[in-house]
């Protein structure tokens, strides 16, 4: 495309009031580059004065064809790809993934692994919900928030550093288990987390639950029914605080869920200000999964001892020759996959994340879909703002937590 | 297969013909394209399947006939269960009746299968493009589009490749 084509009013003639072709109500453009849209998302607002008309949200500028590109990788290259998805939530992207590839060639994981992947995962949602209940609290102008938040958020940042050696984009989680054992400052880290965290998220809610300014700007703004939110395929948080006690770590354990205890809370004002609570409770309930694997994680391998799959330690590869040809096996080659599609899902702190994996009986996928929860939670998005003014539009925005990355793959 | 979702598939055996597989404990079920919106609304009506979790395609290229294969996975959250039922169309103008009246999910993400595969949805309420910009040419998911890379050009094959390098158009 090398001219930029003018953008009539006919493009949109169906998604706009009858109003707005008269020119009675005003269309507006809010981003890409809005500091509200959490990203480079671009709303087209119809508005009567201050009030929402209708909001056709447009996505897209973040596309990078990651989909795509795994095609083109092994199974285990394509991975990295899935730290790039929803970048607030690396370790549970790397997780969905790698289940679906081990569901794909019936792969099973050490117990130790499956362990360490619920402690890192739950970290991981704790951060990611910090992050949006940071950035909605700076959406409201509540600045403080944003800091004391991202100070949490560092902690974890510095835990998943230790392990994996990065911050962010960790691919610590492999087919077949973990990349490798964690340090032994880990269980210290974790535990100074577990011991500082509980007086931080009561400290969170001092400054905002009962904050009488803050509940008048979420209570009653942007109501979810049930109905609306299933037909719109919304999931997580959102559907729950919907009265929708639907959560995957519950219904179908993966990871060895079922042995810890935890309770999925649920709300049915289904307002932003019961989004607010549920995650805000998820923060707590997520610490106690993390102490409970913590306690109980047992000694033993950390990687599947399939080494038609799972390249075997450093250690072997030098006195035997088998493990030599399988390392050289694995990553020049890569494993084979059976000719076959599956799907596998977890909870992230969004909602379902699912992959459709199909292979195609070689070592490239023939097609890796994300089911990413961003994507549909953001297409309820004008059903949510009608009626609203705009400054409730940025509460809502924030209240549905979405991640561009996590929308535009 | 789950003793719960014997009942549903069968059901969907006696009213659309459906044939199914299984793979991995999850049963795939093969539709007509005619019948999918019935099947969606059976589903979600009486079986309680309130949840179309994802709807996507996969490209079976080079096979032509069918070439895609749309994929509706399904979830009922009030029994647990899972189902998938699986479209297949063929390779030149695929063409579906859309699911958006039966699940809103539907209008986003076949607006997205649109888009990347070029599959049409009959009675679509926003035929739009929604990842890439408007105007731009080709769907990029399926698999004969280019990723992007060059093959080299050498003086002995130069005008072979020449042929079939995909220029960027102007």
């Amino acid at each position: 495309m090398s001219q930029i084509e003018e953008v009539t009013i006919d493009q949109y003639k169906h998604l706009v009031s009858e109003r707005a072709l008269t020119g009675e109500t005003m269309l507006l453009n809010m981003g890409p580059q809005h500091p509200s849209t959490h990203g480079v998302l671009r709303l087209l607002l119809e508005l009567d004065g201050e009030v929402v008309v209708n909001c056709i949200p447009d996505i897209g500028f973040l596309h990078t064809g990651i989909e795509k590109n795994m095609e083109a990788k092994t199974y285990q290259k394509a991975e990295v790809m899935t730290d790039r998805l929803d970048y607030m939530n690396t370790m549970g992207n790397n997780l969905a993934y790698v289940m679906a590839v081990e569901k794909l060639v019936d792969l099973d994981v050490p117990p130790r692994a499956q362990a360490l992947r619920v402690i890192l995962v739950e970290l991981q949602r704790i951060a990611s919900h910090l992050v949006w209940l940071g950035t909605s609290g700076l959406d409201l102008a509540a600045m403080s928030m944003f800091l004391y938040c991202f100070r949490e958020r560092e902690q974890i940042l510095d835990i998943f550093e230790l392990v994996s050696g990065q911050r962010m984009m960790t691919t610590y989680i492999r087919p077949g288990g973990v990349w490798r054992d964690v340090p032994v400052e880990f269980e210290t880290a974790v535990r100074d987390f577990i011991k500082i965290f509980p007086k931080r998220v009561a400290e969170y809610e001092k400054l905002l639950t009962k904050n009488p300014l803050f509940i008048d700007r979420m209570v009653n703004i942007g109501y979810l029914s049930k109905e609306t939110a299933l037909s719109y395929g919304v999931t997580g948080p959102m559907l729950r605080a919907s009265g929708v006690n639907w959560d995957l770590r519950k219904v179908r354990p993966y990871m060895g869920y079922e042995q810890y205890d935890f309770n999925v809370p649920v709300l049915t004002e289904g307002d932003t200000y019961a989004r607010y609570l549920v995650r805000i409770e998820e923060l707590r309930e997520s610490l106690k999964i993390v102490e409970q694997a913590l306690n109980k994680l047992p000694m033993g391998p950390v990687r599947s001892d399939n080494r038609k799959f799972v390249p075997p330690p450093r250690s072997e590869i030098g006195v035997s020759m088998e493990a030599l040809i399988h390392h050289f096996k694995l990553w020049t080659e890569g494993f084979l996959a059976p000719d076959a599609s599956i799907y596998s899902a977890i909870e992230s702190p969004r909602g379902e994340l699912g992959v459709l994996l199909a292979g195609d009986g070689g070592p490239k996928p023939r097609r890796v879909h994300m089911r990413t929860p961003s994507f549909d939670n953001l297409s309820v998005l004008p059903e949510l703002v009608k009626g609203h003014l705009v400054a409730d539009l940025v509460a809502i925005l924030s209240s549905t937590d979405i991640v561009l990355g996590d929308i535009d793959r | 297969m789950e003793k719960s979702l014997e009942p549903i598939v069968k059901d969907l055996q006696d009213k659309f013909g459906v044939t199914f597989e299984e793979f991995r404990g999850e049963v795939q079920c093969i539709v007509k394209p005619e019948q999918i919106v019935e099947a969606l609304t059976c589903l979600r009506d009486d079986h309680q399947f309130e949840l179309l979790s994802s709807q996507t395609a996969v490209d079976y290229y080079p096979q032509t006939s069918p070439r895609f294969h749309i994929i509706y996975q399904m979830t009922s959250l009030t029994r647990n269960l899972s189902v998938q039922l699986r479209v297949p169309v063929s390779g030149d103008q695929p063409k579906v009746p859309t699911a958006a009246n039966v699940y809103k999910t539907a209008v986003w993400r076949e607006r997205e299968l649109l888009d990347m595969f070029g599959i049409e949805f009959e009675g679509h309420p926003d035929p739009r493009r929604i990842l890439m910009p408007e105007g731009s040419e080709g769907h990029p998911l399926r698999r004969d589009y280019p990723l992007g890379y060059e093959e080299p050009q050498f003086s002995f094959n130069y005008e072979e490749i020449d042929l079939r390098k995909p220029y960027a158009k102007e």
